[in-house]
């Protein structure tokens, strides 16, 4: 097993009840584990909300933490999985003046080469919207930072896994 | 099809009828088979006080003189009777007050109910008057909980926590219920909870994990068994003896695994742990299969985990899936109820007597008793031990006693010398070691079990933490024999503070009240002791009144309590001295 720290997305299909965030969120503040991204949907399962949680850990405490968030009595199912082994995206949003949309030919450029999508464009600014790996949304803002952002923002991590995670047929289980 | 339907739903109707939300509660309570519970009233819970005092006939209501001691309370009850233990409390104060209690619930998995009341609901987030965030607060320190805001969500959120509490690793569950939803009429109906989706109280044993276990066990030559509450929790104490009987092997204890096994057991070698005894401790680094039933590897039984059964291959078998690997590496881990597992491991066991294994353990023993045991319990100097009243109880009571204590050296004292004939004699607060623990869960444990003599043994200090619940014991007439062991100190910190701080007794002298004319103020009978030759039959006294009494003992005010593994060390170190 590997001992050194890594990037493991865990994934938690849940009840859709009031204070998971808590107990789950505890499970990790216990241990002194910082969270490097957090998001909480609706999952494929109506009724059942699925976490994507990005933390550093080793191997061995993932493990150990996955069975403490089992262990909480709304948790239907946590699974761990490094990056090779899911399709993830982050999601960034950027605000910026309008007069630079029109005046800076190089952020057009930069733009279409990243594309980048725009969302809205008013008098004063515009927000443009860009989907993919941490790295990519990290190098668009380096690209536009020089010419001023108003605002910016970085969502948290989302996936899928490659594999099949059996929530259904696991409820199905339980139903019986 | 469809008026079949119809049809069934009416010929089998649900009963219901039209109640408060408060009345719900009790009445919910009673579905539940709960006949007595523990709490302090106040604001926010008013309304289920007045329907408790409606249904005092059916639920007798305990009132201790803290929150806290209401929580002990019910976790004394619950220890001795397995049952759920309930306590009450009203919002804001009277629900912080029962985190300790909580606290000490959850790492000892008792099952426990707490209920509070909380501010009406269209207050609720508005910093109100008494209102705290208790769910928030005992998230982290509750198996699970809830906050109800409708009257109508009240018999099922109390049935769920019912069923959580007690199933699968029972633990303490705490339900928040607004006033407004105490005061609302709605269509009582109760209907019990028997699962949870996404719960799963008792996992599946893995295939094939018994055999390999099995073949585990019969082909080791220094076996060594360590138990802990577990066994009692899943009432396997029959199943349990039956395997250490067939299989010979040694058997030591958690703290809190005390008494599952009697202590006259000829397998039976004694507790494990910091202050355990020199056998186990030691022959744990020298065992070759380690058989862990429903313990925990907690720290203080482990001493340096990157020492600690090094050599040993490890089999686990536990209810909580999170347990196994947490600690300890385990080799096979048998999931499930030990009561199961340890009845469908039983015929695939062989019959065996490690008999030259067994006698390491007597060796060592016999260098205990030398060095440790003998001064304990007969000593020859002036001052009276620690040990020797807990063996003059054991003498008095044949060892039959539920001996409840509180926190510190009389703790360790007691479990290591005390007599256990029966299961679910000691009750004590293993995992949070919470002073104040003792005298009010001696009443829980008293209530729930009258015929029982219930010893409560306590320090000076932890006492005093709870002293007020002697008001509760004179109210309720409860027979609880309590024991100060007396020693001027916070003792169990004086004896660190003198061999890890060159004996600086920081803040840890006691100068203490007359105990007894506290008690007396209380209308108990009571009494002290200072010498040696007044001990026997003051013991006796006590044993042999029917009410309530209270015994202090002045012991020696510098002893210390070993065999002692320093916090950090391997168990191998086990010091004598
Ligand atoms: C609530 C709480 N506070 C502090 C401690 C730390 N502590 C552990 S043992 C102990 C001393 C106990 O003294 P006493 O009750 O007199 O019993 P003794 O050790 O003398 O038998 C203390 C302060 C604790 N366990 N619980």
């Amino acid at each position: 097993m590997n001992t050194e720290k890594q990037l493991f997305t865990v994934s938690v299909y849940t009840e859709n009840n009031i204070g998971l965030l808590n107990r789950v969120s505890a499970i990790f503040q216990r241990r002194g584990i910082n969270i490097e991204s957090l998001n909480i949907s609706s999952s494929e399962i109506e009724g059942v909300s699925r976490f994507t949680i990005v933390v550093n850990v080793e191997e061995e405490n993932i493990k150990k933490i996955i069975g403490q968030i089992e262990k909480q009595v709304e948790v239907i199912k946590a699974y761990y999985h490094d990056d090779d082994e899911t399709i993830y995206q982050i999601s960034g949003l950027f605000k910026i003046k309008s007069d630079l949309l029109f005046e800076e030919r190089q952020i057009q450029n930069i733009i279409k080469e990243s594309s980048a999508r725009i969302v809205t464009v008013n008098k004063e600014f515009f927000v443009l919207e860009k989907s993919g790996k941490k790295e990519e949304i990290d190098l668009l803002h380096r690209e536009l930072k020089p010419f001023g952002i108003m605002q910016y923002t970085r969502s948290g991590r989302i996936a899928v896994t490659k594999d099949e995670m059996k929530i259904s047929t696991l409820l199905e289980t339980y139903n019986n | 099809m469809a008026t079949e339907t119809i049809k069934s739903k009416q010929t089998t109707p649900k009963i219901t009828e039209r109640i408060s939300g408060s009345e719900a509660i009790v009445r919910s309570l009673i579905a539940e088979d709960v006949n007595i519970i523990y709490g302090y009233p106040g604001g926010a819970i008013m309304p289920v006080y007045d329907e408790l005092y409606k249904y005092q006939d059916k639920i007798h209501h305990v009132l201790t003189r803290h929150e806290q001691g209401a929580t002990h309370a019910a976790q004394g009850f619950a220890r001795i009777s397995g049952k759920v233990g309930v306590a009450i409390a009203t919002s804001g104060p009277g629900a912080t007050n029962l985190i300790t209690g909580i606290a000490d619930a959850q790492i000892d998995s008792t099952p426990m109910v707490c209920i509070t009341g909380q501010v009406p609901s269209h207050l609720l987030g508005s910093d109100a008057f008494q209102e705290t965030d208790i769910v928030g607060i005992s998230t982290p320190v509750t198996k699970w909980n809830c906050q109800v805001t409708k009257a109508a969500d009240i018999p099922a959120a109390l049935a769920k926590a019912f069923y959580i509490a007690r199933s699968g690793r029972p633990g303490p569950v705490l339900v928040d219920i607004t006033k407004d939803a105490q005061f609302e009429e709605f269509d009582f109906s109760y209907e019990k909870c028997l699962k949870v989706r996404s719960y799963v109280p008792v996992p599946k044993t893995v295939e094939g994990s018994l055999e390999a276990a099995a073949t585990l066990i019969n082909s080791a030559k220094k076996p060594f068994i360590v138990w802990g509450q577990g066994v009692i929790l899943s009432e396997a104490e029959e199943q349990f003896k039956a395997l250490v009987e067939k299989a010979g092997i040694p058997a030591a204890w958690t703290i809190l695994g005390a008494s599952a096994l009697p202590t006259s057991h000829p397998l039976n070698v004694g507790m494990l742990g910091m202050h355990g005894n020199y056998a186990p401790n030691k022959l744990t680094n020298e065992c070759d299969v380690l058989i862990a039933i429903g313990m925990r590897f907690d720290d203080r039984v482990t001493g340096d985990l990157s020492k600690y059964a090094k050599q040993a291959k490890v089999i686990h078998f536990e209810i909580d899936p999170a347990e196994i690997n947490k600690n300890v590496k385990a080799d096979i881990a048998v999931l499930g109820d030990a009561k199961d597992t340890l009845s469908l491991i039983l015929p695939l066991i062989q019959k065996n007597a490690h008999t030259e294994w067994h006698q390491k353990f007597k060796d060592l023993y016999a260098i205990e008793y030398e060095k440790v045991i003998k001064n304990d319990l007969h000593p020859t100097k002036q001052g009276l031990t620690m040990g020797e009243v807990i063996n003059e109880i054991n003498v008095q009571s044949k060892g039959e006693a539920a001996i409840v204590t509180d926190v510190g050296q009389h703790q360790m004292i007691a479990c290591r010398y005390a007599d256990f004939n029966k299961t679910k004699s000691n009750i004590t607060s293993g995992g949070l070691g919470t002073m104040g623990f003792g005298l009010p869960a001696a009443i829980g444990a008293k209530m729930a079990a009258p015929e029982r003599e219930v010893v409560s043994i306590s320090g000076d200090g932890g006492y005093q933490m709870t002293i007020q619940e002697l008001g509760t014991i004179f109210q309720q007439k409860a027979a609880v024999k309590i024991v100060v062991l007396n020693n001027e100190f916070l003792g169990m910190v004086r004896q660190w503070q003198q061999l890890f701080f060159d004996k600086r007794y920081a803040s840890t002298e006691m100068t203490n009240p007359n105990f007894v004319a506290i008690a007396e103020g209380y209308y108990l009978k009571a009494r002290k002791v200072t010498k040696r030759e007044e001990l026997a039959a003051a013991v006796k006294e006590m044993m042999e009144s029917k009410e309530a009494y209270f015994l202090e003992v002045c012991v020696e005010k510098e002893d210390n309590v070993f065999p002692m593994v320093p916090s950090g060390a391997s168990v191998s170190e086990v010091r004598l001295a």
